[in-house]
C-alpha cells in the first residue's frame, strides 16, 4: 500500500467487540482475529475516506510519535491485512 | 458463623476449566439433494421429524453467544432445505454471531439469497464437486446440480456476499485443480478452500473409490504453491492436504474441545463432526442440558481434553502440543482404538499398515461410489 491509498473494511468483514474475553476481534470469512492495541487503533481509523498518510498523521498526534515510524507500521499491518482480504483499498 | 472446609479435591476441579468456544457448526439438517460419497455427516442420518426447530436453534445461538463463540456455520447437510432459513439466519445475527452458510447452492434462488441478505447473513460458502456439469453432476449423484450452482453463485455475486469455494479434492477431480482455482476466481470467490477428503463419515465409506495417488498429491502441492503466487492478493488459497501422505498428523479441531462444537440436527452436541465413530463417548443434547454446562464439563469434551489421555508415544512427544495426538476418530478407524496415536504419524506403530493400505488402494482401479443415502 502506498500512502495515498484509501483503505476500507470490505463487507463480510467487522468490528466487534467480544464480550466474553474483553477484547476487540476482527470477524471475517472463517476469521477471528483478536486485535492488540495497534491493530485496535489502526482499524479504528479505517473509514474508507481517508488515505493511509491522513490516517498515519491522526495516529502519530494521538500517540505523540513520528509520522514515518506511525506509518511504516500502519502500512505493513495494513498489508498483512490486505494480503489475507481483510482490508481493501478504494 | 462460617466455618472454613478445604474443599474436596476431585479430578474434576483440579482440570482447569477449558478455554471459550471460537466456532459453532449448526447441522441445521441432514437432508440434501445430493448425494457425495464423502458426505462428513454420520452413516447414520437423522430424520427431519427430530429436527431442532427455528426457535430451539435461536436458543443454541443465544446460548452459544453467552459462552464465548464468534463465528457460525450452518451446514447439514444442505441447510437450504430448511424452509425456515431465512429465520435462523436472522435468530444467528440477533445473537450477534457471524453467520456463515456452507451449501451446495441448490435450493437458493436469487429471491431467497435476497432474503437471507436483508436478514445478515455475513458470508456464503459454496460447494463445488467439479469443473464441469460432467464431473461434478457424477460426484453430486444430482443431474442439473452444477448448472443451478453456477446460477447460484451469479447472484451470491451480483447481490455482494463474500464468497468461499470450498472445494473437496480426491482421486477423480485432482487433476482438475488448476481450473478449480481458476473457476473459483472467475465466480469472484475471494477465498477458496482446497479440501482434500478426509476419510470420515460416509468418505470413510468410499475410501478405495477416492483415495490420491502420491503422485497426484505431488502435483497438488505444487499447483497450489505456484496459485498462491498467481493469484496474490487476489484470491486467497487455503490448502488442506490428504493427511494420509504427510509425515505427521493433523492437530485436527486444534485440540478435541479445545476451539469448536457441532450440533447435529437434533441437538445432540458433539466435539466434532466424526465423533459418533467413538464408541464409548456420552453424548449430551442441549435440549435438556445447557450449552455452558456440556462445553465445560461433558463427558465426550473432557474425554480427549489435555494430554492425560494420550498414549506415552503422544504424551513424551515434542510435537504433543502442536498437533495434540492427531485426530482421534481416524485412530478409531484405522487402529480401532481412540486412543491410539494417529496412525498417520511416521511414529505410529500403525503407520506401516496405512502405507500398505495406501498402496493397495491406489495401486488398483477406483471401484464405484456407494452414495451417500437418507433412510427410507
Amino acid at each position: 500500500m502506498t500512502p495515498a491509498d484509501r483503505p476500507f473494511l470490505p463487507r463480510g468483514v467487522r468490528l466487534h467487540q467480544d464480550r466474553v474475553r474483553g477484547v476487540p476481534v476482527l470477524l471475517g470469512p472463517e476469521t477471528a482475529l483478536m486485535l492488540d492495541p495497534v491493530g485496535q487503533a489502526v482499524l479504528a481509523e479505517v473509514d474508507g475516506r481517508r488515505d493511509i498518510a491522513a490516517i498515519s498523521e491522526a495516529l502519530a498526534e494521538r500517540y505523540a510519535a513520528p509520522v514515518e515510524m506511525i506509518q511504516s507500521d500502519v502500512i505493513e499491518f495494513l498489508d498483512d491485512m490486505a494480503a489475507r482480504r481483510l482490508v481493501e483499498v478504494a | 458463623m462460617t466455618a472454613v472446609h478445604p474443599a474436596p479435591v476431585s479430578a474434576r476441579q483440579v482440570r482447569p476449566p477449558p478455554e471459550a468456544p471460537l466456532a459453532m457448526l449448526a447441522e441445521l439438517t441432514h437432508r440434501c439433494p445430493l448425494a457425495c460419497p464423502y458426505c462428513s455427516n454420520p452413516l447414520e442420518l437423522t430424520g427431519r421429524e427430530r429436527e431442532l426447530t427455528a426457535e430451539q436453534w435461536a436458543g443454541v445461538f443465544r446460548q452459544a453467544a453467552g459462552l464465548g463463540v464468534l463465528q457460525l456455520h450452518l451446514s447439514g447437510g444442505e441447510p437450504a432445505s430448511r424452509p425456515d432459513l431465512v429465520q435462523i439466519v436472522t435468530a444467528a445475527r440477533e445473537a450477534g454471531l457471524y453467520t456463515n452458510l456452507i451449501t451446495s447452492g441448490i435450493g437458493l434462488t436469487g429471491r431467497r439469497l435476497e432474503e437471507l441478505d436483508a436478514a445478515g447473513l455475513d458470508h456464503v460458502q459454496l460447494s463445488l464437486q467439479g469443473v464441469n456439469a460432467g464431473i461434478a453432476d457424477h460426484v453430486g449423484g444430482y443431474k442439473g446440480g452444477f448448472d443451478r450452482k453456477m446460477m447460484v453463485a451469479a447472484e451470491i455475486a451480483r447481490i455482494g456476499f463474500p464468497l468461499t469455494i470450498n472445494a473437496v479434492m480426491h482421486r477423480h477431480n485432482l487433476g482438475d485443480l488448476a481450473q478449480t482455482i481458476a473457476l473459483a476466481h472467475r465466480l469472484g470467490a475471494r477465498r477458496i478452500e482446497i479440501a482434500c477428503v478426509q476419510f470420515q463419515g460416509w468418505a470413510l465409506r468410499n475410501r478405495a473409490a477416492l483415495q490420491p495417488t502420491r503422485e497426484q498429491v505431488e502435483d497438488a502441492k505444487r499447483i497450489v504453491a505456484q496459485a498462491r503466487v498467481d493469484y496474490a492478493g487476489r484470491l486467497s488459497i487455503d490448502f488442506v492436504p490428504p493427511d494420509y501422505f504427510a509425515d505427521f498428523p493433523k492437530a485436527c479441531m486444534n485440540g478435541w474441545g479445545s476451539t469448536g462444537l457441532n450440533i447435529a440436527p437434533d441437538g445432540k452436541v458433539l466435539p466434532c463432526h466424526a465423533a459418533e465413530i467413538i464408541p464409548g463417548l456420552q453424548f449430551q443434547n442441549v435440549l435438556t442440558t445447557p450449552l455452558a454446562e456440556i462445553w465445560n464439563d461433558g463427558p465426550a469434551f473432557n474425554a480427549f481434553r489435555g494430554t492425560d489421555w494420550m498414549p506415552e508415544l503422544c504424551r513424551a512427544c515434542d510435537r504433543r502440543d502442536i498437533d495434540h495426538g492427531g485426530c482421534r476418530c481416524q485412530a478409531m478407524a484405522l487402529a480401532g482404538d481412540a486412543r491410539a496415536t494417529d496412525p498417520v504419524c511416521r511414529r505410529s506403530p500403525h503407520r506401516a499398515a496405512l502405507d500398505a493400505l495406501i498402496a493397495a488402494e491406489t495401486g488398483v482401479a477406483p471401484p464405484p461410489f456407494e452414495y451417500r443415502r437418507m433412510p427410507h
